[in-house]
């Protein structure tokens, strides 16, 4: 199957659909959420979550011995709020860095999930089977009761981020403030905490504990390199996300072999390279541009204001003086020559050259700009 | 014991230890998820060596997963320098990355080969005795007991030789550059050892069980020493501990071992959080609640001497006007009373010549801004503490 014939059969076919706007609806939450989580510089956080999800599954499977994704879910959410607040109580409590404290969470709940998956494997029930998929993923897995679910999930998301937009606003960009007026920065801590929590458990089914952190951040990094506003910016991450689902899906469905959490990551990962490379404000490639025409606005200065300095010191402004004076030192290139005779700020005559009232003129306001500017 | 499970033990407790040594300075170096990073975006790197030698063991294949994990830590720290994401989220952004392109190729070559995701991530211990190593027709032990046995040596002759060098540039970047000692070298050195280690011992006991013994020893024995040399001990201890107490764990269990070993840590690390005297989760509540009721007790004192107008000093009156609740009011005035800081008459309350100097002392601290002092001063004159 070919991406054109992914496309024709995605709005017939049963699986093909519920796949697609499963990856796109959880692309589009993990990317809304991601935003606070990337910008609240608690990025490792998902990953952290994500792993210490896995000990919750295989024990909402030991308990109730059936493979139903909505409690395997809620065990899931249980025990990724534990290890998040395991890891609030390690890093506030306890001399351990952020970093130490995620990498704990993350490593021991993962390995005691691990003993538990192959110790229910080893458990005579025929029904354990597939419990691995929560390690990877596998988005053909999804059914209609799935997306759903998510559907609903991302709407009371929606829902309450739009509630309590201000409050979120203000802890992200200023915590101590939002605690002198007075709100529970602790409750709106958590309430968002939780919520990312949430979108991380969502993603299991799809993408796996392992990849799960990429689906938060990948979205969240690419859309804040092209709006400095929280709202655009949780927008942006919203599209992103859903269009990496989507376009994963659609690569994953149209070769063979090819597990879709990976590639979903691989897709989000080409946005955050274009809109890092590309970004107009911030990206690389305009910086670099920018940079550069800097660097050549500064030398072109430097040789005039050089050639001011000579042109200073004689009576007639426009008294020709030998190229040869100017060097590297001050900026001069043929080429920066070249400019400045274009601007008609200089004039050639062999292997001199001389100012012309012009060039004087804007030399002399050179400095008077540079000084206004710093005022 | 049969002779397999002596060797699992023994190669477990050697990637215990070649685990602790870094995992130490990793977590000094506010560096640990780098380690989990790697433990991750090695993937790709075995793969491509598994396509060139088809042999999981082979050094080609180590050493092309260390060369990734340098990648990574070199891709990391570029897109960091961009400013344009924070370095959590270089990291977030990085391995993932790497993980699925690792994931990709073995989905798309998996009919030819022997390679499985899970294997890579979780090991399987139990079969490493299975693997032996023949010189010349001599069996001369598993394998994976000589890879992790040479990384091991290697990382120990390392230690020894920069010891001086690591212990000044994890505590002291600037000190070490101005010294002349490399900061950037040994950032690099110590990243490739973790990776090499993280590889090494990746095919017997799984990249996640690293993550776990480079971190959880080096964390439980940073909460109970501050010395860097019984850091070290103290983690290489509890690795060694966690790997044999988790293999029987795992025996008895009948599960896999890796996941026990973790478990392990995690209980591990669970009892020291806990009980670690003066860093444990109790002692620092304990300490916080002392140090509320002590801090209560001066608020109370300077009250005491700042008023001499006999109503602000009647005991029924306290209780509204410091605003304290009942509780806390009489276990602050109790507490002065065991200290010999109060003396109550007629239901007044006075300073006695005692709880007079310590006031006028804690005053004096508090206002040449040295607060720090009045900690000291607490011995000197309570017989109790809060």
């Amino acid at each position: 199957m070919d991406i054109q014939e992914y496309f024709s059969l995605v709005f017939t076919d049963y699986t093909l659909r519920t796949i697609t706007l499963g990856t796109a609806i959880l692309g589009a939450v993990t990317g809304m959420l991601g935003s606070f989580a990337v910008l609240r510089k608690q990025s490792l956080l998902g990953d952290a979550i994500s792993h210490a999800a896995l000990p919750g599954i295989a024990i909402s499977f030991l308990i109730t011995g059936a493979k139903d994704s909505n409690t395997l879910l809620l065990g899931a959410l249980v025990s990724g709020l534990i290890g998040t607040f395991w890891i609030r109580s390690i890093i506030t409590k306890t001399h351990l860095k952020s970093d130490t404290a995620l990498g704990l969470i993350l490593s021991l709940f993962f390995g005691f999930g691990m003993l538990l998956l192959t110790f229910i494997q080893k458990q005579p029930n025929a029904n354990q089977a597939g419990l691995d998929k929560y390690l990877f993923g596998q988005a053909a897995t999804l059914v209609e009761s799935d997306v759903w679910m998510m559907a609903i999930v991302t709407g009371i998301c929606l829902f309450v981020l739009l509630l309590f937009w201000k409050e979120f606003k203000i802890l992200l960009f200023d915590k101590d403030y939002a605690k002198t007026l007075g709100f529970n920065t602790n409750a709106i801590d958590i309430l968002i905490t939780s919520f990312i929590v949430l979108a991380i458990v969502l993603g299991l089914q799809t993408v796996g504990v392992v990849l799960m952190s990429a689906m938060l951040l990948a979205p969240a990094a690419a859309a804040r390199q092209w709006t400095n506003s929280l709202a655009k910016m949780v927008f942006l991450a919203a599209l992103f996300g859903a269009f990496s689902g989507v376009f994963g899906t659609a690569i994953s469905a149209s070769q063979n072999n090819l597990s879709t959490g990976p590639v979903i990551v691989i897709v989000a990962a080409v946005f955050v390279f274009i809109s890092f490379v590309f970004s107009p404000s911030r990206g690389l490639l305009f910086k670099q541009i920018r940079f550069i025409k800097n660097r050549r606005d500064l030398e072109l200065h430097k040789t005039l204001a050089f050639m001011y300095h000579i042109a200073e010191t004689h009576e007639n402004i426009s008294h020709p003086h030998e190229v040869k004076i100017l060097n590297n030192f001050h900026g001069f290139t043929k080429g920066t020559l070249k400019k400045l005779v274009e601007k008609n700020y200089v004039t050639l005559q062999g292997s001199t050259w001389s100012l012309t009232n012009e060039g004087f003129q804007s030399a002399s306001n050179l400095y008077n700009q540079l000084t206004k500017q710093d005022e | 014991m049969s002779s397999a499970q002596i060797e699992i033990q023994i190669i477990a407790s050697l990637v215990a230890i070649a685990c602790a040594i870094p995992g130490t300075f990793l977590v000094l170096r506010k560096m640990a998820m780098i380690s989990d990073a790697i433990s991750h975006s090695i993937l790709p790197g075995i793969v491509i060596g598994f396509f060139i030698t088809q042999d999981l063991n082979s050094p080609l294949l180590i050493l092309l997963a260390a060369i990734t994990g340098v990648i990574t830590v070199v891709l990391v720290e570029y897109i960091q320098k961009t400013g344009l994401v924070k370095e959590d989220t270089a990291i977030g952004l990085v391995f993932p990355v790497l993980f699925s392109i690792g994931v990709i190729m073995i989905a798309k070559n998996a009919n030819d080969i022997h390679l499985d995701i899970d294997a890579v991530l979780l090991g399987e211990l139990a079969f490493a005795p299975f693997d032996r190593l023949l010189i010349s027709g001599i069996d001369v032990g598993p394998k994976s007991l000589w890879i992790i046995g040479s990384i091991l040596i290697i990382t120990i002759a390392l230690l020894f030789a920069f010891f001086k060098e690591l212990k000044l540039s994890t505590f002291d970047k600037g000190l070490a550059a101005s010294l002349g000692f490399s900061p950037v070298v040994i950032h690099y050195g110590l990243m490739t050892v973790s990776s090499i280690t993280t590889v090494g011992a990746f095919d017997a006991v799984g990249a996640i069980l690293v993550v776990a013994l480079m971190i959880a020893p080096a964390a439980a024995a940073y909460l109970l020493t501050t010395n860097l040399k019984k850091m070290l001990i103290l983690s290489i201890v509890f690795g060694v501990f966690s790997a044999i107490s988790g293999y029987w764990f795992a025996h008895w269990l009948d599960a896999s071992i890796a996941g026990s070993i973790t478990t392990m840590l995690g209980l591990l690390f669970l009892m020291v959080y806990l009980f670690a005297p003066s860093k444990g989760i109790i002692a620092v509540i304990y300490r916080e609640k002392q140090q509320r009721i002590e801090v209560s007790l001066l608020t109370f004192l300077l009250h005491l001497k700042n008023h001499d107008d006999q109503r602000e000093r009647h005991v029924n009156h306290l209780n509204e006007h410091i605003n304290w609740q009942k509780v806390r009011s009489k276990t602050v005035l109790e507490l002065a009373m065991k200290n010999n800081m109060i003396l109550i008459n007629n239901n007044i309350v006075s300073l006695t010549p005692k709880g007079d100097k310590f006031t006028t002392q804690a005053i004096d601290y508090i206002i040449t801004n040295e607060d720090a002092q009045i900690e000291g001063m607490k011995e000197d004159f309570f017989l109790f503490r809060g």
